[in-house]
């Protein structure tokens, strides 16, 4: 087929033809990178912390100039040649010890916060789609575990079942999905009553395609956005945790009970105990600015 | 003015019953969740001679609704029961333990609270009046640094500067009974502005978020239009309603003093409750972390009681729902 000049309407026709193909294949980067384009300094920030934060905890023993526990000087030896920042307490490598703690600090919040949202994310939305007395229950289950004080109530399992990671990962997913619980459940409401769920309901479609296909893409925007402020406060709960001599255990490297362990250098003016407190405020810091952004185009796009 | 009390009732009643609940729930994770408690104490070598009677003595061996009713019971009188530490010869029960220790907290707390209530709110209403100027974007950037930094982060800041660089506070802030007032808030300076700059950052973001929620209600944009001057509008439309969001809001920062208390006691070794609670966490003395934990929930609920009942009181729309 052979594009003649004096066919302008037909020209751009195929060539809208033509271009749509690539524009689908390409949509997604293109896309990605043109609103990177518009997006504010704030979020540029906060998406180069977060991609340092993953490069550590991915490469981490490439990195690190020693090994995460090794005993490689004396203790509190400061910052010079062979040990960039010093070493800790027991003559371990700060450097080696901040960056193993991003593998360990963040790896464990992370999963932490994926478990929270299954189980909230899961139960909201039966919640929501079936009503009735498993709304109730579970509605009412959620009101009790909230009216205690979180970090409160985790010290109470913690005192119960013992200090381990696996208890610490279990105790707060389960508290933190409580949280989950109510905010999927309060906008799967709004899709529940929708008429193409009535539709598939209508239809005969079980309950996990309802709940898989047509409800949980409509509100994925804003639990994706939960998940980052949600990840936050399981990060700063977590490191909490850790400072009080009650989360991640030694010899783990982890920035909470590092802070907690190189305490006292900080009466004599030494800054190192600050930087895997920094570190921890950092990435907070840079999730934020991501789900701020992502809010406001999210809201953006509605208006 | 009756259906007031009737309402005001009906939530206290709630409260009352949220109180028992929870108390319940403290109770029964003892008896659900897996823990070896008197090998814990006890320490691996016991003997289970030993730790029958270790449980029998602290009163493990019964079920766990007759250890219920007995604790409640006991909490009713004032009873808390008595610390697993200590056991030969000397114990000491779980009220002399929290007691003294409630009073230090509650000091520091309301020191906090006092300067931070009033301020954070002033500057969240600034930062709702000026909004999008670069007032109101710095504050956004730095209260939200402020609310994503783990308050150890906050409290070794301050001391860093102001104890090891100013020489100004003293490290520690260890008080007894014998410390008078005013060196007892000279020695509580310093977790009392940590706690202060945490809750400012949050209580001032929540502020702001709620005023511009009000302002951009219908009947703010009617006396706009009305041409009412500014001042009238926020004075007389927008701030008799937002006694109920306000309410809210410094309930909930209270309510999160709470738990910025823990860490923050932990890190100036101040004696008070959230500083006992850890203790005993570690030393899994759990009669000790029962009590601390109901003293905690407890004040939660109050709090959040008294911000339901602000909202009652100062909006007549509650009373009639349709």
């Amino acid at each position: 087929m052979s594009l003649q000049p004096d066919l302008p309407e037909e020209v751009i026709a195929l060539a809208a033809v033509a271009e749509a193909p690539r524009m689908t294949r390409r949509s997604f980067w293109t896309r990605a990178w043109r609103e990177l384009k518009h997006a504010p300094v704030t979020a540029w920030i906060g998406l180069l912390v977060v991609a340092i934060y993953i490069f550590a905890a991915v490469f981490a023993p490439l990195i690190a100039p020693y090994g995460e526990t090794a005993l490689v000087g004396d203790a509190y030896e400061p910052w010079g040649d062979q040990f960039l920042l010093g070493t800790d307490q027991l003559g371990r490598d700060m450097l080696s010890r901040l960056i193993f703690g991003a593998r360990n600090t963040v790896g464990i919040a992370f999963l932490t916060t994926i478990f929270a949202f299954l189980i909230g994310g899961t139960l909201g939305l039966l919640s929501a789609t079936l009503g009735g007395w498993v709304d109730q229950v579970l509605g009412r289950a959620v009101d009790v575990l909230m009216a205690i004080p979180q970090l409160i109530f985790a010290l109470v399992l913690l005192s119960i079942v013992g200090t381990s990671i696996v208890n610490l990962i279990i105790i707060i997913a389960i508290l933190d999905s409580t949280r989950v619980y109510r905010l999927s459940r309060a906008v799967a409401m709004n899709v529940v009553v929708l008429d193409f769920v009535e539709a598939a309901k209508l239809q005969g479609e079980k309950l996990t395609w309802v709940i898989s296909r047509e409800i949980l893409p409509n509100i994925l925007p804003p639990l994706v956005a939960e998940f980052g402020l949600r990840f936050c406060f399981v990060f700063l709960t977590i490191s909490a945790l850790s400072f009080l001599g009650l989360g991640i255990q030694p010899p783990l490297a982890d920035w909470g009970s590092m802070v907690h362990d190189n305490a006292t250098l900080i009466n004599y003016g030494d800054v190192t105990p600050l930087l895997p407190a920094g570190a921890i405020a950092l990435l907070t810091v840079g999730v934020n600015f991501i789900v701020d952004w992502f809010l406001h185009r999210a809201s953006g796009l509605k208006e | 003015m009756n259906a007031i009390l009737r309402t005001v009732l009906q939530r206290l009643a709630l409260g009352v019953v949220t109180l028992f609940v929870v108390s319940a729930l403290i109770s029964a994770s003892v008896a659900l969740l897996p823990g070896d408690f008197a090998k814990a104490i006890l320490g691996q070598a016991a003997t289970p001679e030993t730790v029958a009677a270790f449980e029998k003595q602290v009163g493990l061996d019964r079920g766990p609704v007759e250890r219920y009713i007995g604790w409640i019971g006991g909490v009713l009188h004032g009873d808390f029961g008595t610390s697993y530490a200590n056991r030969d010869g000397y114990t000491r029960t779980v009220v002399s333990l929290i007691a003294p220790r409630l009073k230090n907290t509650l000091f520091l707390a309301s020191m906090a609270a006092i300067v931070a209530v009033p301020l954070a709110l002033i500057l969240g209403m600034l930062a709702a009046l000026y909004r999008n100027t670069i007032f109101d974007r710095l504050i956004n950037v730095a209260t939200l640094t402020a609310i994503s930094s783990p308050e150890f982060f906050i409290a070794y800041i301050l001391v860093l500067f102001l104890v090891a660089r100013a020489h100004l506070f003293p490290a520690l802030s260890t008080v007894d009974e014998d410390t008078t007032f005013g060196e007892h808030i000279y020695r509580c300076a310093l977790p009392a502005l940590t706690l202060l700059l945490v809750i400012l950052a949050h209580m001032m973001r929540m502020t702001r978020a709620a005023i511009i929620n009000l302002l951009s209600s219908p009947y703010i944009e009617m006396s706009r239009l009305k041409g009412i001057a500014p001042r009238r509008i926020i004075l007389r439309h927008a701030l008799p309603n937002a006694w109920a969001p306000i309410a809210n809001v410094i309930a909930v920062n209270l309510a999160y003093l709470i738990v910025g208390v823990v860490v923050v006691e932990v890190v100036f070794v101040y004696p008070g409750i959230g500083q006992l609670m850890v203790d005993a966490v570690s030393r899994r003395d759990l009669p000790v972390v029962q009590g601390c934990a109901l003293v905690f929930a407890a004040t939660y609920i109050l709090l959040n009681l008294a911000a339901d009942i602000v909202a009652i009181v100062t909006n007549p729309r509650l009373l009639h729902p349709r």
